[in-house]
């Protein structure tokens, strides 16, 4: 079973130590909805945030979510296929729920990936990092926005 | 009364968010593909048959400065040990504490053999434990119920529930609220300790239930506590009276 034993590999992965304050401060900077990029992020690149998606390591979407990657193999099922995201939600909605998915819904099991309070027990590899950087939450806002059914329209 | 119905609430609400105890109750072994499952079924094609012959013979090979073998004492494993597998981990007095079916023959070890301590996941403890346990295959899951062990296992289930590591998860939002799901390609089984130890193909080897659970606590990017460590035991103790009841597998096989 090699994609649990991929599942459990430890890696370093975020180099990311910004601290989910400060998006907290995007965030009230904005009432409420998250429309800039992160502090200190460029603006995104959908290859690149298509592989992040991809990757087990990286982005571990795909432990839980289906998506249109077809090239993975082993995809979850815990959670709404990715398709269509582009459609459902927009940048700003897709950034809060990277960001903090427990602020749109607090049952969820999604992680938040810009995110370093409120954890317990967080392994000594992992303390104090959030799982993906600005940039890389940028970078899969930018992918996840070109998943709709209908190229170009509004979401 | 009021009060009393706003507790009735709170606990149904509490019940619908975190879901419950999976029902009905499978065994990790219906999670598996056939060809996993005739593996554990069949003697002679399951590899763990390899450690539980090595547990019988240290079994009966004298050791340590008192030059006993546990069979000096324990007679035949066949009747000394039955059922013995099935009611651990159990409180134990001259411990004071909880403590798993390896650490109780550690303790057989060390005492009354006077031999040195045997290593966590050495494939001597897993020999012997596995010898042991053999001897309960069958026979229900039956966890004591003296306040000691009850107290560590209400301790596992409250680590059980809670949320841990960097991705923020616990046992229970994968083990009772999404079993049957696919998490990448592992189907999550409900959880159920009822096999262990087990061989895991993916290992290539034998491994204690501590092993998987810090597999999962690795998983989730959390702290993982040494082999032996009180939260294990605890977590143990838990999941034993979770699965009380279900027929001990043991030697289960696994992906
Ligand atoms: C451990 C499970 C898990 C992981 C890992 C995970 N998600 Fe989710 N995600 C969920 C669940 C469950 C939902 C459904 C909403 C909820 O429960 O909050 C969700 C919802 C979403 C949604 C909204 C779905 C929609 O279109 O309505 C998006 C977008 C999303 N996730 C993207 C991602 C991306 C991108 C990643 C990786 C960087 C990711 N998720 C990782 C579990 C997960
Ligand atoms: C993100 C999901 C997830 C979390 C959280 C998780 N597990 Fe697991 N667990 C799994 C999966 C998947 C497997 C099976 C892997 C396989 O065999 O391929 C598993 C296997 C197990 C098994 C073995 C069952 C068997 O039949 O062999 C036990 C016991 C277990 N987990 C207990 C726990 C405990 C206790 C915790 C919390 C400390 C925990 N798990 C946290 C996903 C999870
Ligand atoms: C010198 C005698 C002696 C030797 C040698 C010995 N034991 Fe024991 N063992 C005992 C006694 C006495 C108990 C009961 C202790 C008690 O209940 O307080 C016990 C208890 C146990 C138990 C727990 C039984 C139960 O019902 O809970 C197990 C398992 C066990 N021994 C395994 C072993 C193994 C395996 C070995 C060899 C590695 C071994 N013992 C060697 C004397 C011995």
């Amino acid at each position: 079973m090699r994609k649990w034993l991929v599942w459990l590999t430890w890696i370093p992965a975020s180099a990311g130590m910004t601290l989910v304050a400060q998006a907290a401060q995007v965030r009230a900077a904005d009432g409420g909805a998250m429309s800039v990029p992160l502090p200190g992020a460029a603006a995104g690149d959908a290859a690149r945030g298509r592989a992040i998606v991809a990757n087990r390591q990286v982005g571990l979407c795909l432990l839980c979510h289906t998506g249109p990657i077809p090239e993975e193999r082993f995809q979850g099922d815990l959670a709404p296929d990715l398709a269509g995201a582009g459609d459902r939600s927009t940048a700003a909605q897709l950034r809060q729920r990277l960001v903090d998915a427990g602020s749109m819904n607090p049952a969820t099991i999604m992680p938040s990936y810009y995110k370093t309070d409120g954890l317990e027990k967080v392994g000594a590899n992992f303390k104090g990092k959030t799982i993906l950087t600005a940039q890389q939450i940028e970078d899969v806002v930018a992918y996840l926005q070109t998943l709709r059914a209908q190229p170009g329209a509004a979401p | 009364m009021r009060r009393l119905s706003a507790a009735a609430l709170i606990g149904v609400l509490a019940g619908a968010v975190h879901g419950a105890e999976p029902s009905p109750r499978k065994s990790g072994a219906d999670f598996m593909s056939p060809s996993t499952q005739a593996m554990q079924r069949d003697d002679t094609q399951n590899p763990a048959m390899l450690w539980i012959q090595g547990g019988e013979a240290l079994w009966n090979a004298k050791a340590g400065k008192a030059d006993r073998s546990c069979a000096s004492c324990h007679g035949d494993a066949r009747t000394s040990m039955r059922g013995v597998a099935a009611r651990y981990p159990a409180f134990d007095r001259a411990a004071g504490k909880a403590i798993t079916l390896g650490q109780r023959i550690d303790m057989c070890r060390q005492g009354a053999q006077q031999a040195p301590a045997l290593k966590p996941e050495s494939d001597d403890l897993l020999s012997l434990e596995s010898h042991v346990a053999m001897q309960s295959r069958g026979m229900p899951m039956a966890p004591p119920r003296d306040p000691g062990t009850r107290a560590a296992a209400e301790r596992g289930r409250q680590l059980y529930t809670r949320r841990i590591g960097q991705l923020n998860l616990s046992c229970a939002q994968c083990h009772d609220d999404n079993w049957g799901r696919k998490l990448a390609g592992a189907t999550i089984p409900q959880g159920h300790a009822n096999a262990y130890p087990i061989y895991r193909l993916e290992w290539q080897a034998m491994g204690s239930l501590q092993r998987r659970l810090r597999n999962c606590m690795s998983g989730v990017r959390a702290e993982v506590p040494a082999f032996g460590a009180q939260e294990l035991v605890d977590l143990e103790a838990y999941l034993a009276l979770r699965a009380h009841g279900m027929p001990l597998e043991t030697p289960g096989v696994r992906p």
